[in-house]
């Protein structure tokens, strides 16, 4: 039996959610075939090779997957595992992952599952519905399923792999969508689906002005990384690859710090399996307070200056 | 240029739904319904295609039980100009829907299909993917703005590391993110004039494709709740508690 874990990276550099999924690779026992689609991609096949566990790396080098695009991968995909032998393909349920895996599986011919938190066994998932509310156990008698994989849920696989590295041949060009533009957001601190600490701010800061005023010295301080509300997002305040929720992304660091945001359980579902919760919000009775170890009821202009500098007494 | 939109009949966004005491699924008895509010924003867009003269018809689909048809009146009072109820009590899952949209779409040959980005009920976000996959047309996901262009769409997209563009040849799959738009809420004027929009039923096994559910969903069960904490007076408890109690920081 063997898997295929789709790796996905950007200029060089493997995403973590591609190690997480590793892991879940890792629970069917078998083989693990990594695939690292790109042009020029020398440097994430290396780093593809190191992933423990790995068998294989398949590399697949041609200008038409210098962009991830959905149309030419998922045909890639699909030729490499028409020749055989998988019993799942995986990738992160990241947008990259998002965006590939139903398309893999309707060429397939078979059912996705989307953001799995457990294998049971092959063929025997867990994954959240209902904005995490719900927990379903999904049993599927496929040949091959195809699975996007919640990277909270699974540790990162460790370095220290020597897997070989196999050429695999290009897939068609079908020429259906080409990339004319990328925005991407710059920023020194880490990652927000990876980080430890996050720091994250809703409506209740009121502008983008007072967010960055008051959130990004909290950040500095802690190296957190920064997240947001979909209020906060929708007003303007930052960027959209800030917003944390059920349709943003799911975060579970060892501390979450909440900043301004009321509870709704769109944004609980992103971030109710940080390790511990911090509220800071004037009114007591919002909801998040109920998801936090730590609630503090006070005006967030004050307290949160305040926090910074008697963070910096010690 | 006519636009397809599929439009999901989900529990309204506001309720916090139960698992059934024989963890069999989510008590759906007496909660209230709505449009998945995805596709509100999907239907916002096509109905403003069509207003701004770019589009010349806006056909809204849903697939499921008759009681989807008070989804696709929703759909029709914003602003669609038509509706089709692909009618089956077969529990669907989104490769089934896939196929049936892909019969429906060759019917009606639009040029874009615009779905919403995923259902808040299943949270599967996976019907455009897959039905762009079955019609080997294009997709662009999590839209937060289209433009279009001699042939083709142009579509900003929401990914992880913050906005892409895509220039997708026609016909094609968009799927409608939080930022698209801002739906309107439908009037009594026009909620009095979909009552009178035409609404075709077409029965599922009449478009001839396999809509059996591949997954079983074994068990439901509610996740294990958070112990809620304590409030502590001030920053200054806050700070000792976090470094010598839980010793985050
Ligand atoms: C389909 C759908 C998907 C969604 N997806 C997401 C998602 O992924 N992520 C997400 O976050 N939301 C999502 N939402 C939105 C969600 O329902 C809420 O509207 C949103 O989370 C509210 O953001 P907020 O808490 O910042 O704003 P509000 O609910 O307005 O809360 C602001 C809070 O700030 C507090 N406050 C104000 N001033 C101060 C002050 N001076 N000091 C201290 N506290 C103050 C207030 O007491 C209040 O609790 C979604 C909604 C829908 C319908
Ligand atoms: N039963 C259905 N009828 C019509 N459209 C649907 C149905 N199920 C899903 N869709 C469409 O597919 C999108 C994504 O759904 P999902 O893949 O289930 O998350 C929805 O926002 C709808 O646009």
């Amino acid at each position: 039996m063997k898997t295929l874990l789709i790796a996905e990276h950007e200029n060089g550099r493997l995403a973590t959610a591609t190690l997480n999924t590793a892991s879940a690779a890792a629970r069917f026992g078998g083989e693990i075939d990594v695939l690292v689609a790109g042009h020029g991609c020398d440097a994430a096949v290396a780093q593809a090779q190191a992933i423990a566990g790995a068998s294989r790396v398949l590399k697949v080098d041609a200008a038409h997957y210098a962009e991830p695009l959905a149309e030419n991968l998922a045909a890639l995909v699909t030729g490499i595992v028409a020749d055989g032998g998988y019993r799942a393909v995986l990738v992160g349920a990241t947008s990259f992952g998002k965006n590939l895996a139903p398309r893999v599986a309707a060429l397939l011919d078979v059912a996705a599952v989307s953001d799995v938190v457990a294998v049971a066994a092959p063929g025997r998932y867990e994954r959240p519905i209902y904005a995490g509310n719900v927990m379903v156990a999904v049993e599927s008698d496929q040949p091959l399923d195809v699975l996007t994989i919640r990277s909270t849920a699974f540790d990162a696989a460790p370095l220290g792999g020597e897997a070989a590295v196999q050429v695999v041949a290009a897939g068609p060009d079908l020429g259906l969508s080409r990339v004319v533009g990328r925005e991407l957001s710059k920023s020194e601190r880490p990652e927000l689906g990876a980080a430890s600490i996050v720091v994250s701010g809703g409506r209740g800061l009121g502008s983008g002005e007072n967010y960055h005023r008051l959130l990004d010295p909290l950040a500095d301080k802690l190296g957190a990384a920064l997240g947001a509300s979909r209020a906060a997002v929708d007003a303007g305040f930052v960027p959209n690859d800030y917003q944390v929720g059920q349709t943003g992304k799911i975060v579970a660091p060892g501390l979450y710090v909440a900043v301004g945001i009321s509870g709704a359980i769109q944004h609980l579902a992103g971030m109710k399996d940080s390790k511990v919760i911090v509220a800071i919000n004037k009114d007591p009775d919002a909801p998040i307070f109920q998801v936090a170890d730590y609630g503090l009821v006070a005006d967030l202009f004050e307290a949160v200056p305040t926090l910074v500098s008697s963070l910096e007494a010690a | 240029m006519k636009i397809l939109v599929p439009v999901k009949r989900v529990v309204d966004y506001n309720v916090k739904v139960r698992v059934k005491s024989d963890h069999s699924g989510v008590e759906l008895a007496g909660v209230k319904m709505a449009m998945n509010p995805f596709d509100e924003i999907a239907v916002e867009e096509a109905v403003r295609l069509r207003e701004a003269g770019r589009a010349t018809e806006v056909v809204a689909v849903s697939c499921g039980t008759s009681a989807s048809q008070e989804t696709l009146r929703a759909a029709l009072a914003m602003g669609a100009d038509r509706a089709i109820l692909v009618e089956t009590d077969v529990e669907l899952q989104p490769l089934g829907v896939a196929r049936l949209l892909k019969a429906v779409a060759e019917r009606e040959q639009p040029q874009v299909v615009i779905c919403g980005k995923q259902a808040i009920d299943d949270d599967a976000n996976q019907t455009g993917q897959m039905l762009a996959a079955l019609l080997g047309w294009p997709q662009a996901t999590f839209a937060s703005r289209m433009t279009f262009g001699e042939g083709v769409v142009n579509v900003t997209r929401e990914i992880d590391g913050g906005l892409e563009t895509l220039e997708l040849k026609l016909p094609a799959v968009v799927t409608a993110d939080l930022r698209l738009n801002e739906p309107r809420y439908a009037t009594l004027p026009n909620i009095m004039k979909a009552k009178k929009k035409p609404l075709d039923v077409v029965a599922a096994g009449d478009l001839g494709v396999d809509i059996a559910p591949r997954l079983r969903q074994v068990r439901h069960a509610e996740p294990a709740a958070r112990k809620g904490g304590v409030k502590v007076a001030d920053v200054a408890e806050l700070v000792n508690k976090l470094r010598n109690e839980a010793k985050v920081i």
